[in-house]
């Protein structure tokens, strides 16, 4: 007999499960983003120092145009790079 | 009275005093027109993310200041932009969350409380990451469990060569 431990499933069910991405300046009430803090800014961005898109970090329009804002006021100050290779 | 913040990069070939009266220069032009200093802030020497002017390093100065309106700006970029030892300079004007975040920045509240935060992002992503690294993996073994026959034949394989060896053993004999 087969007990319900020995049930396997053909894929694994947790892989469908997608998480909601949530906007986290509006989770974590978080009002200014500093262009002075490149450490910060470098979540927002890819490998290559690309902005990454809304679709992929879940900002609110709102706060996606202050990153990207941000984003670019670093990268004038030379605190973020324009282009690079390997930035993570 | 607005607040503004001015943060620029001065070229670190100079000495430290040449540095740092460069960045008194500015303090006390804005005081003299009547602007009122809230916060310098040293950021000191940096390497930059990109070479400007043939230069990997700078000493950065963040100047904070209260000004009754906005007319002062020109003259301090103009003489940011004439100025040859200023590498880089970026002013801008704070809203109402920014002049907050940098008051509770100087009062340590959030290099405590935000980075924290900011790291427990990362770690999410991090996680998040791991767990779709995990699931690939799980997806492996499933698909390895759906397809015994592989690992069988691996199996067999060597047992068919142990066989064999201890043949040639007994020959050797």
């Amino acid at each position: 007999m087969a007990n319900r431990d020995d049930i396997k499933f053909l894929s694994n069910p947790k892989i469908g499960g997608q998480r909601k991405k949530y906007c986290r300046f509006r989770k974590y009430g978080i009002k200014y983003i500093d262009y002075k803090d490149a450490d910060f800014l470098l979540s927002f961005v890819n490998e290559q120092g690309k902005i990454l898109p809304r679709r992929i970090t879940g900002n609110s329009l709102k706060y996606q145009r202050k990153v990207a804002a941000a984003v670019k006021r670093a990268r004038h100050l030379a605190l973020m790079p324009y282009v690079t290779d390997l930035l993570k | 009275m607005r607040n503004y913040e001015v943060t620029f990069i001065v070229d670190p070939v100079l000495s430290g005093e040449e540095i740092k009266t460069t960045a008194q220069t500015y303090s006390d032009m804005l005081k003299n027109a009547g602007a009122e200093i809230v916060h310098i802030d040293e950021m000191g020497l940096r390497t930059l993310a990109y070479p400007i002017n043939k230069r990997n390093s700078g000493v950065y100065y963040c100047i904070e200041f209260k000004v009754p309106n906005g007319e002062i700006i020109d003259d301090l970029e103009l003489a940011l932009r004439r100025d040859e030892r200023i590498m880089r300079f970026l002013s801008f004007k704070l809203d109402k969350f920014g002049i907050k975040y940098n008051e509770d920045k100087r009062a340590g509240k959030i290099g405590k409380a935000k980075r924290p935060k900011s790291k427990e992002k990362k770690d999410d992503r991090r996680d998040r990451r791991g767990g779709r690294r995990d699931n690939r993996d799980n997806r492996n073994r499933d698909n390895r469990d759906n397809r015994p026959a592989e690992p069988k034949k691996t199996e067999e394989a060597p047992a068919k060569e142990a066989p064999a060896a201890t043949e040639e053993k007994k020959g050797e004999e």
